[in-house]
């Protein structure tokens, strides 16, 4: 498969990455194997696949988080060797930091940076205001509901304002409407500020609505099975990527991909919790 | 007023075990040569407050005792945090908290009064032996349980992974640390008394047996009271201070 970009300058270059996790007393786990994918620069490409496929596994290593057994990242051309402020995370289950309130949280990547005060204070306000939490700034993470969580890590990320902005299944954990408005508002962001997004989720759905580029993964080993181009499906009226035909087709054009991984992950799965029990 | 209601309910039973004891000994239920009456242990109380018997006694053992235990929680905090952190740290000193765990304290007392010698060092000694214990493990635990996605977002904000200790462990490791300080602070005023009884140049663990010894029981219950309504002030502080700093925590 072809996974090699066209003429758009490339952000992100991975060439034969490969992850294998040493399990005790059994042969390595191949996570990732053998991945070959070009990101364009400000592209926002979606990975799909089934549960265990490696999906976030490539994206840890993108981020700098986990190392590659093989193979090698390249951002911007530079080698990835460890985390770094070019790369801005955002987790499913958010992790913020709950002792430091929404406005601390948000300072904090500043801080570290040593910004200057006025542009620190003057960051954060904007950010406030970008994700709707004006009169939330000092309320502590506990008292905040799972989408306003997840507002809160974006702007914390953004804050550092990442050339790449890495998404770890982000809307997984919030409810089926939140995760509507919360995709409706990444769009939104994305379009303001313009950066290149690595989206990983299980729902083709919102890998259609919100990605330029959709890359479909087998189940493990992780490998690329498809790329598929989802920009022809969107409205060319941003606020109306919601629902058209075209989503839908697209949506079952990757579900035939997606079909057979799935049923195998889950024997996977099955198996290996039968050789646990046992 | 209606939480001064509650506050004031909840310590009911201890008011009725109070008339309770002052009624039974009056009565003849429980013989005064076995226990005097609460009024007369009050009396004594107060006596020995003016004529500052107690508050001296007193005054040598909180010094002791915040010694012992502000040493076992800076050191136990940093042992534990080390441990979680730093593998030569926890290869050096994990075979030595294991062995310690089940070592009583008080039973090395002879040695400790021969190698240390009567006097403040041998009390801080014992506090701090024995009750650093549950500061190392719940330290340890604590560390180890940050969860390693809040480590990643700040790496990737800039923080490096020196500064990573101060920034996240420590907060993150926070609620475990203090509900194991806890358990140090209440074990510290057990170790108090018992290494005052047992040997020691003041203080009221010392008091309180000598005064038994005399048979001035009045004093020695004077005493134990004293002991216990310190223990009690001290645990409530410490609950308040825990509310304020871990004001953030997620309670579910």
């Amino acid at each position: 498969m072809n996974a090699i970009a066209g003429s758009n300058a490339v952000k992100i270059r991975a060439r034969g990455v490969t992850k294998r996790f040493a399990v005790r007393r059994r042969a390595d786990v191949i996570a990732v194997d053998g991945v070959d994918l070009d990101v364009e620069e400000n592209e926002l490409l979606a990975i799909v696949g089934p549960s265990g496929c490696g999906k976030s596994t490539f994206l840890y290593m993108v981020g700098g988080f986990l190392e590659v057994s093989e193979g090698e990242i390249l951002v911007d051309g530079r080698r990835v060797t460890g985390p770094g402020t070019d790369r801005g995370i955002v987790f499913q289950h958010f992790a913020l930091f709950p002792w430091l309130t929404v406005r601390e949280n948000i300072l904090y990547g500043l801080r570290e940076r040593k910004v200057a005060e006025a542009e620190r204070e003057a960051t954060t306000a904007e950010l406030i205001a970008l994700i709707g939490l004006r009169g939330f700034e000092d309320v502590y993470p506990k008292q905040l509901s799972g989408g306003m969580k997840q507002r809160v890590a974006i702007a914390r990320t953004l804050a550092i304002d990442p050339e790449i902005l890495l998404m770890d299944e982000p809307f997984g954990a919030l409810d089926a409407q939140t995760r509507t408005v919360m995709q409706d508002e990444l769009l939104r962001i994305w379009n303001q500020r313009k950066k290149t997004v690595l989206f990983v989720t299980h729902d083709v759905h919102e890998a259609v609505r919100l990605a330029d580029r959709v890359v479909v993964m087998t189940a493990r080993p992780g490998r690329i099975k498809a790329i598929i181009d989802a920009r022809e499906a969107h409205a060319p009226d941003a606020a109306n990527v919601r629902e058209s035909p075209e989503i839908a087709r697209k949506v079952n054009e990757i579900w035939e991909h997606l079909r057979d991984e799935v049923a195998l992950a889950q024997r996977q799965e099955a198996v290996s919790s039968s050789g646990r029990g046992g | 007023m209606a939480r001064l209601g509650v506050e004031a309910f909840r310590y009911a039973p201890l008011v009725l075990l109070v008339i309770a004891w002052e009624l039974a000994v009056r009565y003849g239920v429980i013989s005064p040569n076995f226990l005097p009456e609460f009024s007369a242990v009050a009396g004594t109380l107060w006596a020995l407050t003016l004529s500052l018997e107690l508050p001296e006694n007193l005054g040598i053992s909180m010094y002791r005792q915040a010694a012992g235990f502000s040493l076992a929680v800076v050191i136990g905090v940093a042992l534990g945090i080390g441990m979680a952190r730093v593998r030569a740290v926890e290869l050096a000193f994990r075979p030595l908290v294991t062995l310690w765990y089940p070592v009583p304290v008080v039973a090395l007392f002879p040695v400790l009064v021969l190698i240390l010698k009567l006097g403040d060092q041998l009390q801080i000694t014992v506090i701090l032996l024995g009750s650093i214990l549950p500061v190392i493990l719940s330290a340890y635990n604590a560390a180890r349980g940050v969860d390693h996605y809040l480590a990643w977002s700040a790496l990737s904000m800039g923080t490096s992974p020196e500064r990573l200790l101060w920034k996240i462990v420590l907060p993150a490791a926070l609620p475990g640390i203090l509900s194991g300080i806890r358990v140090t602070l209440a074990l510290s005023f057990v170790l108090l008394v018992a290494s005052e009884q047992l040997g020691a140049l003041g203080g009221i663990g010392a008091f309180t047996l000598s005064a038994g010894e005399n048979g001035f029981y009045t004093g020695m219950f004077a005493g134990i009271l004293t002991i216990g309504l310190v223990g009690f002030v001290a645990d409530r502080l410490y609950l308040a201070l825990i509310r304020r700093l871990l004001s953030w925590r997620d309670e579910e």
